[in-house]
């Protein structure tokens, strides 16, 4: 049954779809509008510093919230019985199958300033009490942005998270209690470590997204917080493209993130090992 | 009063997920153009997109791509496992990971990527981008997929049933056709599964390949939430939140069954 040839069409493929388009990437990165080498997109770039800050900051405290909400979940869910458990993971994936601009559209219905949250508290009398004039300002701040990404990727992390816990067995867990570990402990000494690889894939597969996003930062943080997927965005799409810019943007994005998960990856081996 | 907390905590992140979607879903109803004041019930919102023909035209073409991408980046990516499994240890992990880039690639450097491409192209040859542009982009990130989902399948399989179908008179097409592609079928099929919900879901990449005069679905979405957006999305939101929920409760139940059936032998 073994039949070497038969991976030719994709690796065909997969040099002309993938690898080719990567080198425009790189050629447009190191080369002036003449076609001659250059790296002054770079120092161009440079002045974005700020908005990968952001970018990094805000994907970062996403995916730690994600992970903090996500990991009870998982293993309260991976502790019920199983046709329970089939249940509760369908009701997570569902909201994970709706397209993900339909869910940022809802949150823009709620944070807005004539929008339902704003509606509801002053409908409860709760600005007269607290002797507020005007609507909460929600939308375009960086916490919406934040809502946004915990909203959209939260399954991303449960999932890879409650797949890894279905696995520990239960009578590990009372093995351990029988031995004399707390609660605490038992979370620390035995659960977390069983459940690294779950951790690692639910951190991956939140951060990326969170990192590169633009359709969130634009829909929820408005022009002022920017991120890097909203440059690229422009630069690829706007009304003055500059693909030069752009693949710079891009390759650093391409890098760090490549970086990253090299990392999480090591120290998953190291805590294998 | 741990079981207690447990529910507590689970309603809570629960009502976090939903609660948005329920609005969504309550004011498609509404009346009124609001969505912030709910003034009366209605299905003028209803009507408004199924008469919307951009709509409807986006709608046929994400069907249609991700039909066509699927089964292409499925009969590829099949014959592509078998290659890959056939490969020595070397050269099979210089194709997987070149295989797995557009899988840990933020998409939208694979989006971009692929414009640029595109754009070359379209500059030497003057063949726009639109619908072959799209559907290229979308088998190139279905293909990781069907061969992840393909390769395990193959691990499984017994090497000597190949043989044996040799011994009895097979051919090796018969062979594979007859033996081995019927016990790697649950993965091919799960890899075609997963292309289709892909490629349906897809914005990012579809954004950037598509070009103005060919639009999938999202796209359309993304461009009406420029502008001063019209409850008719609302209803769209409503409508196809429906078809998610029938298709996995579908799915679910006849797993649930089939669970059911094995756990009594």
């Amino acid at each position: 049954m073994k039949n070497k040839a038969l991976a030719i069409p994709h690796i065909v493929w997969s040099i002309v779809f993938i690898v080719v388009p990567l080198c425009f990437v790189l050629y447009f990165a190191f080369t002036a509008d003449d076609g001659s080498f250059t790296l002054s997109w770079f120092l161009e770039a440079g002045r974005f510093a700020g908005v990968f800050a952001r970018s990094l900051k805000l994907a970062l405290i996403a995916t730690v919230i994600c992970l903090v909400v996500g990991y009870p979940m998982a293993y309260i869910i991976s502790r019920t019985s199983w046709i329970t458990q089939k249940t509760l993971i369908m009701l997570i994936m569902l909201p994970m199958w709706m397209n993900f601009l339909l869910r940022t559209y809802a949150w823009m219905t709620l944070l807005e300033k004539n929008g339902i949250i704003n509606n509801i508290l002053e409908a409860l009398g709760i600005f007269n009490l607290l002797g507020i004039t005007e609507p909460l300002k929600m939308i375009n701040t960086e916490g919406a942005i934040i809502i946004g990404m915990v909203y959209n990727f939260l399954p991303f992390m449960i999932i890879p998270l409650y797949n890894i816990m279905v696995k520990i067995d239960n009578s590990l867990i009372e093995a351990s209690r029988d031995l004399g570990c707390n609660g605490f402990n038992v979370f620390r000494r035995v659960l977390l470590p069983l459940s690294v690889p779950g951790i690692i894939n639910g951190i991956t597969m939140v951060f990326v997204p969170a990192a590169s996003t633009f359709v969130i930062s634009q829909k929820l943080g408005g022009a002022k917080n920017m991120l890097i997927g909203d440059l690229i965005d422009i630069y690829f799409m706007g009304g003055e493209p500059n693909f030069h810019i752009g693949s710079v943007l891009s390759l650093i994005l391409m890098l760090i993130i490549l970086i990253c998960m090299a990392f999480m990856k090591q120290s998953d081996e190291e805590v294998m090992l | 009063m741990k079981k207690a907390f447990s529910k507590v905590y689970l309603s809570i992140v629960y009502l976090f997920l939903y609660l948005p979607i329920l609005i969504l879903i309550v004011f498609s109803f509404n009346e009124s153009k609001s969505k912030s004041h709910f003034t009366g019930f209605s299905l003028r919102w209803y009507e408004v997109l199924f008469e919307d023909e951009l709509i409807m035209s986006s709608l046929m073409n994400t069907l249609l791509l991700a039909a066509i991408s699927s089964v292409i980046a499925t009969v590829i990516g099949t014959m592509a496992a078998i290659g890959i499994y056939s490969l020595g240890k070397k050269s099979r992990a210089v194709v997987m990971s070149v295989t797995n880039l557009p899988m840990v690639n933020p998409e939208v450097v694979t989006g971009i990527s692929l414009m640029l491409l595109f754009v070359f192209v379209s500059s030497v040859i003057g063949i726009s981008q639109g619908f072959y542009s799209v559907l290229i982009a979308h088998i190139t990130f279905n293909l990781p997929y069907v061969i992840l989902n393909v390769l395990p399948k193959l691990y499984q399989v017994n090497a000597n049933l190949f043989e044996a179908a040799l011994d009895l008179g097979c051919t090796k097409k018969q062979a594979f056709f007859k033996v081995i592609l019927p016990e790697i079928m649950p993965g091919v099929f799960s890899g075609f599964l997963m292309a289709v919900t892909l490629s349906l879901d897809d914005f990012i990449i579809s954004y950037f390949t598509s070009g103005s005069d060919f639009q999938t679905l999202p796209v359309t979405i993304y461009s009406m939430l420029r502008k001063q957006v019209p409850p008719s999305l609302n209803a769209l939101s409503t409508l196809l939140f429906v078809a998610v929920l029938v298709i996995l409760l579908i799915s679910n139940i006849s797993a649930i069954r089939k669970e059911k059936a094995e756990r009594k032998k």
